[in-house]
């Protein structure tokens, strides 16, 4: 690991205000602090943004805000996000081990990396990690990497389950930084690769998550799911996040459906979405839907298993949520 | 730079490098050798402490940023000579074999049953679900054994949950 | 009986290696090679050591001394030549790990890359027939006609089953603190299954004798194998503090471990069956293709339970190696009998569909006399038992072989078997037993890894002496101890109980003292098949949406002599079936074919089983009376709970879904293909 500086921040403005070229903001460091050690982030000035008083959840309006340096833990366990968010209270107990969530901040959460094998491994080329050097698993190991919106630069999977809740939520992400706030919806903070895959997500240098606000939440049925190689603690292989309501006629009214370990980014499926709405629920419009989303998936040589089990996982999921 | 902590009950004031993790200043500064680096990242859990009572990864926690925190060991988890109920439940029940893990899972489980709420498993996430033997497995699943010790320390966790 | 180490394990008071406090430590870091073939053209330190805290940095540019005859994977910086990606090429010695760990990326190594080949394959052009697979074995063996019991066969089963390299990844990575003294005395504090082994190639290693090098292990956080024989870090700390000047420690990280420390060969294997219409075995043929470096010749002797387990008139099996630009592979629990287990017993499963009779009846129809091939009489065999008390236990009664059809909500449900086999060997061993202070001291250089050795020794001590365990007091993890063979290959207990009963019973004698050593006994027992069997069922359920499998149940029903102590060994065994577990469903390494080495080297990427996989495990065995063993009655266990789980499981999936995966891991990627 590098000699860095290392210094706690009063506030968010005092953070902002310490920002400097070669500056990361450390949260619960789970895994910023674990790239740092495999050599794949080196800050020269770490600014501790964890205990930031940006660690409450409470209602807002319709809605709830969630500070950013709320633990992954006190989210899970909160009881207006069980009550009203249960899907998203799933997705972040899915995710890592009980010890990580007690350490990992929403903030962090979002902006987590990859964890393809390459991204993590400065002995090896990456895209991502050293532009231009190369992307490795487009012919290597690439199991779990993407199947959708993925670039010939880079096929890297955003790995969070929360944001893949969140992207179905429509949450919006309020930031601060040098050029002041703002707010950027879900889906939307974290980009697709393109030929800029060292840029995970919209936020410029500087910037700091300060809050995740949540609309109100959505009418009908809603599940988290993920499916992985052992029955916990691993990164999905593919996850979904899904609402769904349907009226009294049987048609469907409205629905939402995100898919995580997919992509770049968490994958809202708006096609799907969209063959959905005023169809009647069931096991056949939900295939049609699931086959209009996936149609643009490109699966490499060894995850195309990736594609039946987005596929099922929609299909299963939306079954289950129609009443 | 210098920090205070307070570890296992008594306070201590180092000067540390701030590339130092938690777990590398009690294992290699405090004499503390206790908690267990088997990964380093987070991934095994043999690091587990008690953080401000709460369990986390010791190895993923810069010990710069801990200053003025509480932290508790394994060796801080009995009250004196009398073991923790947890301790004397993980000898009785054999659930460790080489032990490498296992004061990661005596912190991890000391904190996991302060926690209450729901598990990714829990049917009802409104409800704080019964400590049932599948409940500890899932929210015991940080922690690795590589021995395959679990059902021997399930049924010793939840012998003390009872 | 409880852990006699038990109170140190649960308070953090039990050393391990990295953890003795020793004055002006230390820290030595590794450079490791980032190609997989080639040639060093230079190594330049001086940015390292412009460092802070940087004592000095070790490499081929300034060879340390050591015997000419030094193991290759343990001879550091001898040669230019890099083997494998991942090979130690240099190290630095700092103050501290910080120090140390940040300086050893500023050293530079630059190559003459040659291209690279790290891929096995069945009909690779290097593979070839090795002089004998680990570790005495012939590589092929051939008994009758296998073509004509092949062509005389009602029914036949020709399949190939792969299992991918696989690593031990013990709790403890590989540790080691080295201390030399001013008279060149050498005391290394090490992670290691054996102190006098450990002791023995270190000195070796150095050219010294064996009395100026002292190893030290009271407790190590499981190995598995792995630390089976000493590894390079162990010389790279006992190298760095003789350059230093310095006691030296050395942790490996986990990703270190994947690259230096061995791994379970990846395996093809093809078995040929052949059984006659009323399911009598006619022909067995059981031929791998496995890999080693181009280090040295590790060939892993996959198809030797074949020639133990079932009838058959004509029998072959055959062993071919390659040597690939690839770490060398090494001991993981069972090596041999676990590979080609899991694929001897998928295939009888296949062969039992064929002839259409339940797989337990196909085994017990099939089970033999004598050991099939070679012919010498077993010791005891109780395979048999093993099975029908197992099919008993499990309610296997009246199984529907058909599969594909039990549902219970989302899940397929399914139920297999397979067999366990491991030898029951000893090797030579000494130990003294001493009356002090009212009580017997029990001194052997055994290791305890987890496995309970301390204990056992306690009770095998305390019952020859006809005394309560709490007046005997076992020491070991030393190699000032008597000297006494590695934990491994199941063999502790019974080498080290055999030395520490004849030393008790000498003391007995004697009043006073008693001192054995076991060379010449285990020269003069008989020529007999000693081996334990067991037998394994798996009750899973699949999620044919997902890809999913859960193991609801896994039990184990074992023939592995006396049982020492009932708690011990229960999780013993069901600690390798656990590990088992992993091996049917996650654990793989993944080969770089592009840059040599392993794509996935750290444990989220390395799946091991987690507390939420292990729902039931059961263990039990049954009573064997065997007096061709030792004088405990006592066959090791520490493997066989690891040998046909796999097996079992792939079995039941089959029986859960029809599809047969015969490549390992089952991950929902393969069921889903």
């Amino acid at each position: 690991m590098r000699s860095f500086e290392y210094a706690r921040a009063a506030d968010p403005a005092d953070a902002v205000a310490r920002f400097r070229p070669g500056t990361m903001y450390l949260g619960g460091g789970t895994n910023l602090v674990d790239l740092m050690r495999l050599g794949v982030a080196e800050p020269e000035y770490l600014v501790d943004v964890s205990r930031l008083p940006l660690d409450r959840v409470e209602p807002d309006g319709e809605g709830l805000r969630v500070g950013a340096a709320v633990r992954n833990s006190d989210l899970g366990a909160h009881p207006l996000v069980r009550e009203r968010y249960p899907m998203l209270a799933r997705a972040v107990l899915s995710g890592a081990s009980g010890q990580i969530r007690n350490m990992a901040t929403v903030g962090g959460n979002l902006l987590q990396r990859t964890r393809c094998p390459y991204f993590q491994d400065v002995s090896k080329p990456c895209n991502k990690r050293l532009p231009g050097s190369g992307c490795p698993a487009i012919d290597g190991d690439h199991s779990n990497l993407a199947v959708l919106g993925h670039s010939t630069a880079c096929v890297a999977t955003h790995p969070s389950d929360m944001a893949v809740a969140l992207a179905a939520l429509d949450a919006r992400v309020h930031v601060t930084g040098p050029g002041g706030d703002r707010v950027i919806p879900m889906p939307g903070l974290h980009r697709l690769p393109g030929d800029e895959p060292g840029r995970d997500t919209v936020l410029e240098p500087g910037e700091l998550v300060t809050a995740v606000l949540l609309p109100a939440p959505p009418p009908g049925a809603s599940r988290y799911r993920k499916v992985r190689e052992r029955a916990s603690f691993a990164f999905a292989l593919v996850s979904i996040a899904a609402v769904l309501d349907v009226a009294g006629d049987g048609t469907v009214r409205e629905c939402r459906i995100a898919l995580g370990g997919v992509a770049h980014a968490p994958w809202r499926c708006e096609r799907a979405e969209q063959a959905l709405r005023g169809a009647r629920a069931g096991e056949e419009s939900f295939g049609r839907a699931a086959d209009a989303e996936l149609a643009q998936a490109r699966p490499l040589p060894r995850n195309a298993h990736k594609v039946p089990l987005a596929r099922n996982l929609i299909v299963r999921t939306l079954l289950e949520l129609a009443p | 730079m210098e920090i205070t902590l307070q570890v296992n009950g008594t306070r201590r004031t180092v000067e540390v490098d701030p590339r130092v993790s938690l777990l590398d200043l009690l294992r290699e500064r405090l004499g503390l050798t206790g908690s267990k680096k088997g990964c380093d990242h987070g991934q095994c859990g043999a690091c587990t402490v008690l953080i401000d009572g709460r369990r986390a990864n010791a190895c993923l926690a810069l010990a710069v940023a801990q200053d003025g925190s509480d932290i508790t060991t394994v060796e801080g988890l009995a009250d004196g000579d009398r073991p923790h109920p947890l301790q004397a439940a993980f000898i009785e029940h054999d659930a460790f074999q080489c032990g490498y893990c296992t004061p990661g899972q005596l912190c991890s489980a000391a904190g996991m049953l302060a926690e209450g709420g729901p598990s990714a498993i829990t049917d009802d996430l409104a409800t704080d679900p019964a400590l049932t033997a599948e409940e500890v497995r899932e929210r015991m699943s940080g922690n690795l054994c590589r021995c395959g010790a679990y059902p021997n320390i399930v049924t010793a966790i939840v012998e003390v949950a009872r | 009986m409880n852990r006699i180490e038990g109170h140190d394990k649960v308070t953090g008071r039990a050393t391990y290696a990295a953890e003795y406090p020793v004055e002006g430590v230390t820290y030595a870091y590794p450079v490791q090679a980032e190609i997989a073939r080639g040639r060093i053209t230079s190594i330049d330190a001086a940015g390292a050591l412009a460092m802070p805290g940087v004592l000095t940095v070790l490499s081929s540019e300034d060879p340390p001394e050591l015997a000419p005859d030094a193991d290759p994977e343990l001879g550091l910086f001898q040669r230019r030549e890099v083997a494998y990606r991942g090979q130690i090429v240099a190290a630095v010695v700092a103050d501290t790990y910080e120090n140390a760990r940040a300086a050893a990326r500023a050293v530079r190594v630059t190559y003459q890359e040659d291209p690279h080949d790290v891929r096995l394959r069945s009909d690779h052009p290097g593979l070839y027939r090795p002089e004998k697979v680990n570790p005495f074995y012939p590589a092929d063996t051939e008994k009758g006609d296998v073509a004509a019991g092949l062509a005389a066969a009602a029914f036949t089963v020709d399949v190939t089953y792969t299992t991918p390299a696989m690593h031990n990844n013990p709790m403890e990575p590989h540790a080691t603190l080295a201390v030399w003294s001013g008279d060149g005395d050498l005391t290394v504090y090490d992670a290691t299954q054996g102190v006098s082994t450990a002791r023995d190639m270190i000195a070796k290693t150095l050219g010294l004798p064996a009395e100026r090098v002292r190893v030290v292990c009271r407790h190590v956080g499981g190995g598995f194998g792995a630390k089976g024989t000493i590894r390079p870090g162990t010389m790279l700390a006992v190298l760095a503090a003789r350059a230093a000047g310095r006691p030296v420690k050395v942790a490996l990280t986990r990703q270190q471990l994947f690259d230096v420390t061995g791994y379970r060969t990846p395996t093809i294997q093809r078995l040929r069956l052949g059984a006659d219409a009323d399911g009598r075995l006619t022909a067995v043929d059981h031929e791998v293709a496995e890999q080693s470096s181009t280090l040295i010749e590790f060939a892993e002797q996959t198809a030797t339970p074949a020639r133990t387990m079932y009838e058959t008139p004509a029998l072959r099996t055959a062993h071919r190696l390659v040597r690939l630009d690839v770490a060398s592979p090494s001991w993981m629990r069972a090596p041999g009998e676990c590979p080609g287990m899991y694929a001897l017993e998928s295939a009888m499963d296949e062969l039992a569909i064929a002839v259409g009779m339940d797989p337990v009846e196909l085994r017990v129809l099939n089970d033999p006399e004598v050991e099939p091939a070679g012919g010498r009489p077993f010791s005891s065999r109780n395979l048999v038992a093993c099975l029908l008390e197992g099919a008993r236990r499990f309610g296997w009664e009246g199984r529907d072989p058909t599969p594909g059809v039990r549902r219970q909500g989302r899940w397929l449900i399914g139920t297999g078997v397979a067999s366990s086999t491991y030898p029951a060997l000893r090797r030579p061993s000494q130990a003294t037993a001493t009356v002090e202070n009212g009580g017997y001291v029990v001194r052997v250089a055994a290791v305890d890894l987890g496995t309970g050795a301390r204990t056992a020794l306690t009770r095998i001590a305390a019952t020859t002496l006809g005394v309560p365990p709490e007046q005997v007091r076992v020491e070991l993890g030393d190699s000032d101890l008597p000297a006494a063979p590695l934990a491994g290959g199941s063999m502790g207990t019974a080498s080290w109980g055999s030395a520490v009963v004849a030393a008790c019973e000498e003391a007995l004698r004697d009043g006073k003292h008693g001192a054995a050593d076991t060379t010449d006994a285990i020269k003069a027992q008989e020529d007999l098949a000693r081996h334990s069997f067991g037998a394994q069922f798996a009750r899973v359920r699949v999620d044919m949406d997902t890809g999913e499998v859960r193991v609801s149940h896994l039990l184990g029903i074992f023939a592995a002599g006396r049982i020492i102590d009932e708690k011990l060994a229960r999780s013993q065994f069901v600690g390798g079936m656990t590990m088992g577990l992993g091996m049917a469903l996650m654990e793989a390494t993944v080969t770089d074919e592009e840059f040599g080495g392993f794509s996935n080297h750290d444990l989220a990427q390395y799946h091991v089983p987690v507390c939420a996989d292990i729902e039931r495990i059961d263990a039990a065995w049954i009573e064997e009376d065997d007096r061709h063993l030792n004088p405990m009655g006592a066959k090791g266990i520490g493997e066989i709970g690891i040998v046909g789980t796999a097996a079992a499981i792939g079995n039941a999936v089959y029986h859960a879904t029809g599809i047969r995966v015969r490549d390992l891991p089952i991950t929902p990627a393969r069921l889903l293909a």
